[in-house]
Formats: structure tokens, sequence, C-alpha cells
């Protein structure tokens, strides 16, 4: 045990925290980073690409800072960004980078992530559909070879930021005859191709964060698939071992956690703050410990992947534990404000911009998204504690 | 940076594991309890001779010296084990105390006694946490009077550590003129607390205790850290039990831990159980190397122990069905070390408004 960092990541943090001291007005405000494309957020991303604090190990061949991969760097980087309150830079979509990289042809590289990572291109993606959600291989979307020319036909469902994508990658049954898993391909392709429909799908936040996508007789180039045919479920299993890392992040946990201190203090009842009342004080400490014990699961996690061995359970449950206790922080914070945690859109009296109330909801969508909350635990205990899995019936 | 256990923490838990799991199973365990047996005396011989009685007493006072990491990993191994041994009062609360607030006459009388495992010390400090049936004790001119109860390992001691009122700590033989004992029975049978009433009996005043509080904290501190560590391996024991039980188990002619119902129990207690490992490793690193967050971190340890310690025990019960309810498999000698872990030096609710002073809420 350890905790301190040697002199390379020391000077290395003081020259995160001098940028970011220089820098800090110019950082545009919001913490969603990849799926934003206005100009100030792509100024931003080029200035943190030319520094390596985005794009940071990708080759500068494809566009990226070059670095070689330094798991105790991104990791100074990424608290640095969240103790300053700076929106931090991207890798371009954290769900597909990473497949291109390591799974597209030459060419796929040179053309798709250098724009990727700039925000010139954005993505969507197009797995879940409306009769496939937790069981996402048994996807019903085909698509059919014509020529040199992929035919989509079926629809997506939860395709986030679809209205504004340049590009899709999406989950297509293109063996029907195989067995379900081994009947997919991972296709990619122009979200202005004709026959494709984006209708929003509003959420309860009452923002159309998601949409419905469909697809009639889409015409897609033969070459734009990444894997081969059939391939497509290992394919976006590896974007989705990237998207699960990061939901539950230890930094944004205690980042909130600062904020629901900040609302104990602030907010009064007969002028007394809420954080004097034992009862809400009780729930603060409960949830502390809970931040405390992720943020050093973090650690350990963290210290794993430096040496390059598998975390095993600390990992399997970072996305339950985290998106819950995000969730009861908001409810707390809702809870401190009482009647006012109620009030919505542009009432008076809003605190924070009804941030609180905003994710109390969403939070609940992501505990849902990405692997609902009881697959989750089907994976953990099936995969981490070698618990047998349901048996299948043929129909119930 | 590397947060982990060295190699030598890896090696010192699994050599008392496997000792423990050897000298200390459940049928050594269940002899001990049905005897009224709370410190068995040939499982304390062994771990003396593994150097678990001085593990965090200083070299020159013939101790290990190494730190509450290290001492954490073996009170998780003896809550594993349900170990009927007085570790945490005499192996780590007296030491402690004594360090930080001992004469130098007073630590070379004792210390190497400890580590050596010639004497037992039981650790009075409760009144100063929350006083239940008792007024306190009072000091008068080096003679104590009063009661203190649930005195930690109180039952085998030969010497006790007792805080007054004021929070001054002194030394007491149990023996002394005016000094009696009881042992309070409680749902634990392999550790015993005692009630000790004192009547002007001849007692020691620690000198650096004397118009400061902070070794009395750090003594509470460093057995709330201990008894954190305790609970997490009892209750990651009663994960493991309930996972195998679940993998063995058969209804409706398949193992029940294939039914989700069963399968997320399991997973619900390895989400909560996992992060408290870090919890606790990170606290009993703070102790010696980050002192500024020690006590906050001990205070959630304990108190968080305490909230899963509780859910596990319950829930890995509940896996078991009505076997789990029976004495033949003995889980509810781990349900019940969890218990008393929660409720010594402190529930949860009073420690969280500790962790809130600490923090000036």
């Amino acid at each position: 045990m350890d905790l301190a960092y040697n002199e390379e990541y020391v000077e290395f943090r003081a020259e995160v925290q001098a940028f970011l001291k220089a820098n800090k007005s110019s950082a545009p405000k919001g913490r969603m980073g990849w799926g934003q494309a206005d100009d100030k957020s792509r100024t931003w991303q080029q200035l943190l690409i030319k520094h390596g604090y985005a794009a940071r190990t990708i080759p500068k061949e494809y566009g990226g800072f070059g670095a070689e991969p330094d798991i105790l760097k991104n990791h100074i980087i990424a608290e640095e960004f969240a103790i300053a309150g700076v929106r931090p830079g991207h890798s371009g979509d954290p769900r597909l980078v990473p497949v291109v990289l390591e799974l597209g042809t030459e060419e796929q590289k040179h053309a798709l992530v250098g724009p990727t990572i700039r925000g010139d291109m954005v993505w969507c993606q197009g797995y879940s559909e409306p009769g496939s959600g937790s069981d996402l291989a048994s996807l019903s979307t085909k698509a059919v070879l014509e020529g040199d020319e992929w035919v989509i036909n079926g629809q997506k469902i939860w395709t986030s930021g679809a209205q504004h994508a340049d590009m899709i990658f999406c989950l297509v049954r293109t063996e029907p005859d195989a067995p379900k898993h081994q009947g997919i391909s991972y296709l990619i392709f122009k979200m202005d191709t004709p026959g494709i429909e984006v209708r929003p799908l509003v959420t309860m936040t009452g923002e159309a964060i998601f949409n419905e996508t469909f697809f009639t007789d889409v015409r897609v180039p033969k070459d734009q698939i990444i894997g081969r045919r059939g391939e497509g479920w290992f394919v976006a299993n590896a974007t989705l071992k990237h998207e699960r890392g990061s939901l539950g992040d230890p930094n944004q946990l205690e980042g909130r956690f600062r904020s629901l201190v900040e609302m104990l203090k602030s907010e009064k009842i007969d002028g007394k703050p809420l954080i004097e009342f034992p009862i809400y004080r009780d729930r603060l400490l409960k949830l502390q410990a809970r931040v405390l014990s992720m943020k050093c699961n973090g650690m350990r996690i963290l210290t794993a992947n430096t040496k390059n061995e598998e975390p095993g359970l600390a990992r399997w449950i970072v996305k339950l534990l985290g998106c819950e206790l995000n969730h009861q922080m908001a409810a707390l914070a809702i809870d401190v404000m009482g009647e006012l945690g109620v009030l919505y859109e542009d009432s008076p009296y809003l605190r924070n911009y009804g941030m609180w109330q905003r994710n109390y909801m969403l939070d609940l969508g992501l505990i849902i998204g990405g692997g609902t909350a009881q697959i989750q635990k089907n994976m953990i205990g099936e995969r981490a504690l070698g618990l047998p899995k349901e048996p299948k019936y043929d129909a119930i | 940076m590397e947060f982990a256990l060295s190699e030598e923490q890896r090696l010192l838990q699994d050599s008392i594991c496997r000792y423990l799991e050897s000298e200390c199973n459940l049928d050594r365990v269940r002899e001990a309890a049905e005897n009224n047996v709370t410190q068995q005396a040939e499982v304390w011989q062994g771990l003396s001779e593994l150097g678990i009685q001085g593990i965090i007493i200083p070299e020159e006072q013939a101790g290990v010296g190494l730190g509450f990491l290290d001492a954490a990993l073996v009170a998780e191994a003896l809550g594993r084990s349900v170990a009927p041994v007085p570790f945490i009062g005499s192996s780590i609360m007296a030491p402690v105390a004594l360090m930080a607030a001992g004469s130098d006459d007073q630590k070379e009388a004792w210390l190497p006694k400890i580590a050596a495992g010639d004497v037992v010390f039981g650790v009075g400090v409760t009144e100063q946490i929350a006083q239940r049936e008792t007024t306190g004790i009072k000091s008068d001119g080096g003679k104590l009077t009063g009661k203190a109860m649930f005195v930690i390992d109180g039952v085998d001691a030969n010497m006790l550590i007792i805080a007054d009122d004021d929070g001054a700590l002194y030394l007491v033989d149990v023996n002394a003129a005016g000094v009696t004992r009881q042992n309070l029975k409680t749902i634990d049978k392999t550790r015993a607390v005692a009630e000790i009433v004192l009547e002007g009996a001849a007692a020691e005043v620690l000198p650096g205790s004397q118009n400061d509080r902070e070794p009395l904290l750090k003594t509470i501190d460093a057995g709330r850290l201990m008894l954190a560590a305790d609970t997490l391996g009892a209750a990651d024991i009663m994960l493991e039990k309930a996972v195998a039980y679940a993998k063995e188990r058969k209804q409706f002619d398949r193992v029940i831990g294939s039914f989700q119902a069963v399968k997320h129990m399991c997973a619900e207690m390895a989400t909560e159980l996992e992060p408290c490992r870090s919890l606790i490793w990170y606290a009993a690193h703070a102790v010696y190397d980050i002192p500024d967050e020690a006590r906050l971190l001990t205070c959630h340890s304990k108190a968080h122990l305490s909230e899963v310690g509780r859910f596990v025990a319950k829930t890995s019960t509940e896996v078991h069905g009505g076997m789990g309810f029976t004495d033949l498999l003995g889980l509810h000698y781990w349900f019940k070390r969890i218990g008393l872990d929660r409720q010594l030096l402190g529930a949860p609710e009073l420690i969280r408004e500790q962790a809130a002073a600490v923090q000036g809420w």
C-alpha cells in the first residue's frame, strides 16, 4: 500500500493543474462530452488533444496525441478535471473508437477516428429494439446483401442523440439461419442515408434524450462493416465493456456528494440549515460511507489495471452500485428541498436550475440503461460468483 | 501509487487463514462455545507463535512492529473463523492506549508481556461513548469507583485498561482489592464481555491521557477498525457459504442458485461487501500514513460494515433456508459475531454522529 505518486507523476499532476488554471475559462459548461458538437466544444477538444489531455493514447496518424498508455496519467487527468469542475475532453465516442482501433481496417481507422475525436463526426448507437432489450441478441432488424449494398429494414430504440448524429453504428441480423449470437453484423452508416426516420422519444424528464429510429430499405455500401459478417455480437461486446466502465465513475460520485453537502448547508427550515437536523445528516453520512468506499474501490481497480491484473468483483459491481448511489444522492437532495424539490422547468425558487430533480429521473434511466440492475445482478451472480444460468425453456 | 496488499501482507493473511482453518474449525469453535470458553488456549498459543499478539507493538518492546492494515488483515481472518480469542481488546486496543499515553516504565512493563502472550488485557471505554445502566467511573487519588460495562476481552483478562469520566485511562489489576468481575452473556459465544465493578480499586493512570482525550479516542478508533475488519471477514465467509449452498442445494429439479431470486440475493451481498474491503484497507492505511483522514475513515468503516454486515448476515441465512436457522450448519456463529461487532464501541447511528462532528457538521 503506497498512495504516494512518484516524481514523474507529481510533475505531471502539476502540469495538468497549471494547464487547468490557465485555460479553465475557455472550457464549455456541462458534462456531456462526446455527444456535443458545438464550436466551443470542438475548440476545447482540439486544445485538449494538443496537450495530451484528450485522445491521449490514440496514435498521431489517426489524429490523437500518441502517448504511451499510462493508466495513472489518465487517472490524474480525470481527477484534476473533476476537482477543478472543468469539462474533461474525450477520446471520441467511447463505445465506437476503441472498436474501430481494435477491429477496423486501416482505411476505416483513417476515415473515422480523426473526425470522431475532433467532434466533427458524431455517432449514435443502434443496438436495442422494441422487442430486444435485456435479451439484445434476439434483435430482428435485418440487412440483406443486394449486389454491393446492404439493404436494411427494421427499428431501433433508445438511440440517444440520433437527431444530431452524423453516423450510426448498428447491429443488424445478416444471417437469419445462424444461432442468434452468430447471425449479427456490425454496420456503420450515415444518418442522412435515405430511408432513415428519427422520431424523438420524450422521457420522464420532459426532454427527448432518446429516439426511435426506423429503417426502410436503407442502402449501405457493402464494406461499411466492422469485423466480418456474423461477428457483430462479438464486436459489440467489446463496446459494451467500454460503456459499462464509464457508468458509476467515482470522480463523478465525489463531485455529486460535494454538491449535496453544500445543499444541506445552504437549505434551511425555519432558518436552521438542514445539516443541523440529525435525521437528514444521518442520511448524508450513510451516503458518504458509500461514496468513500467506491472511491477506495476505484483505487483498487486502478492498481489492478496498472499491473494488468483482472480486478474481478471490484469491477463488476461499479455500474450497479455507482448508478444506485447517484440516484440516492439525488433523492436526498430532493427530500432536503421538500416542496422546493418538486419545482421544475422555469419555476421560481428553483435550486441549482432543477439539476437534482432532473438527475433523480435521469439516474433512474441510467439504472435501467446500459444493462439493467437485474442484468447486472445476473452477471455478478454468474460471472463473478459462478452461479449457474437460468435454464432455457422453449416457451412460457 | 499502489492500492493493494503487499506480498508480505498476502502471505501473512494466508498463513493465519490456513492456521485457523486447520486449528480453529467450526468443531473447535462449537466445542469452545458449548463450554463457555472465550479464549481457546491452544488457538491463542498458536497465534502467539505467529506473532499475532504483538503485531502492532514496536520491535523494541518485543513486538512485530507492523501497521494497522496488517492488524486489520488478522482481524478479518479471525472473523472468518469466528475464532474465540481476545485479539481486539488485548492485542490492539490495550497496546494502542499504552503506546499513546503510557510512561516509558509502563510501556516496558506491559508491551513485551502482551506481545509474548503472557498477559491478557480487557479494555473498558464504553462509558465514554454511551452510558447505559452505569453512572460512570470516578477517580480519586489513584483509586477508581464505578462500573465499567461491556469491557472487551474482560472475561479472560488479568489486567484492565479503564477510562474514567474525564476520559483518562488507567491500568487496573483484575485481582486487586475492590475489583469485581461479572461475565455478561451475549448472543456471541465466541467472545465475551465483562462488567467490572470498582470500589476504590487501586489504579495507575497512563500519564499521557490525563489532560488529553486523544489517547482514549485513538484506542476507540483502533477497536472500531478491528471490529469492522472482523465483520468483513465474518460477512465474507457468510457470502461464500451462501454461494456454495446455492450451487449445491436442489429444489424443483434445479440448484437454487439458478433461480434469479436466489442469485440476486447473492449478487447483492457481493455488491455491498466488495467495496467495504477497500474502505477498510484505506482506513487502516490512514492510521499511520494519512492521520488527518484516519478518524473519519475509521468511523465510516465501523458504521458501514455494521450495516453491510447485518444485511449479509440476514441474507445469507435466508439463502440457506430453514437449515440456516438451525444449529446444525453453525451459520449462526457468524450471524451473532456480526451482531456483537455492530453494537460494541458504538452502534452505527452514534458513530455517524461522530463522523459528522469530525467534519464540523
